[in-house]
């Protein structure tokens, strides 16, 4: 991966040897942020697929009270029963810091104190069934808001956990390699360098050598003799 | 303070108002995206849809998905469970793992 174009010299040298160590250190990093997000996100996973599938099954009975209690009176009672709720449900949200994903925490309020008034009905003119139903929803109704915090949670740890993986893969198989290779050819080039200017200064050596002794003159004198 | 909300058909919904949740029945996928959308913006935390609705407008929900809040999560409606819920469970551990290790396929 040589083919971009790097100076051969000492200060890109130490440059691209810091930047390899930083890489390293970040690579480190990060794989354990991954493992650890995944530890988490795993867990709460099957804590999020276990409320489902309790909230489900929960709302299908529920739904099917209300299909009976709809069934037992006519729907202008439902209708005026349902008109005005004398409860309302606030959310607050707090924020947790999972390995760096912000994941919301939901504590609910209601704004009457009592959490079991929840008949917004005088019970002269409508089925029993109608208060079972509504009785069968609101149990449903915390495990509802836990699993609206979990899931959530799930989906903006798993896009935490896709980043994450990119990121790793990223220095592990392009940036770390790339670093190395450059440092590698920085090294041999500047070795190369050295080896020809010594070989530079040895032949310039014997020239001068030469210049000032005169040795193959008398050599030749020496084998004329 | 946020609220909750519920869309859906009016059949599947209208109990959540007994409970203190806004509800808001809407059956058609279009007028379902431009609640959401006002509602997500309106401070709402948790937004439930029912699963029927929310298949029609996949693209608007996926807009959420990254975002911290609204949370929209799909619940079974009267016309019965469709699975659409426990599949969104499943997306988010396939893009996490990359492969869907706790359902096993089925």
């Amino acid at each position: 991966m040589a083919n971009t174009h790097v100076n051969p010299t000492r200060m890109e040298l130490t440059r691209l040897k810091r930047k390899l160590a930083t890489t390293k250190r970040g690579h480190k990093l990060l794989k354990d942020k991954r493992d650890e997000l995944m530890r988490q996100f795993l867990e709460l996973v099957r804590v999020n697929k276990a409320l489902r599938e309790k909230v489900e099954a929960g709302i299908a009975a529920a739904n099917k009270n209300f299909v009976l209690a709809r069934a037992g009176m006519p729907d202008e009672m439902v209708n005026v029963a349902m008109m005005a709720p004398t409860q309302e449900v606030y959310l607050e949200v707090a924020e947790r810091n999972v390995m760096s994903v912000d994941i919301p925490v939901f504590t609910h309020k209601t704004r009457i104190a009592d959490a079991n008034n929840i008949y917004s009905y005088g019970f002269a003119f409508t089925s029993c069934d109608l208060d079972d139903a509504v009785n069968s929803l609101a149990d449903i109704l915390p495990d509802m808001l836990q699993l609206a915090e979990c899931e959530k949670s799930c989906q903006l740890m798993a896009a935490e956990i896709e980043k994450t993986r990119r990121r790793v893969n990223a220095l592990e198989h392009v940036i770390i390699p790339e670093t190395q290779e450059n440092i590698k050819y920085i090294t041999m080039k500047l070795d190369e360098n050295e080896r020809s200017t010594q070989i530079r200064l040895m032949k310039v050596k014997d020239m001068l050598l030469e210049e000032a002794h005169h040795y193959k003159e008398r050599q030749a004198e020496g084998f004329a003799v | 303070m946020y609220k909750v909300a519920v869309i859906g058909d009016r059949d599947s919904i209208y109990g959540f108002a007994a409970l203190g949740l806004d509800t808001y029945p809407v059956t058609e996928p279009v007028e379902a995206a431009k609640k959401l959308r006002s509602l997500a913006e309106n401070n709402y935390a948790v937004i439930y849809i029912t699963e029927a609705l929310a298949a029609t407008i996949e693209t608007e929900i996926d807009r959420y998905r990254a975002a911290r809040l609204p949370a929209i999560i799909p619940i079974p409606g009267v016309s019965g469970n469709t699975g659409m819920g426990i599949l969104n469970v499943k997306k988010s551990v396939e893009q996490a793992v990359g492969s869907d290790i706790i359902f096993n396929g089925n």
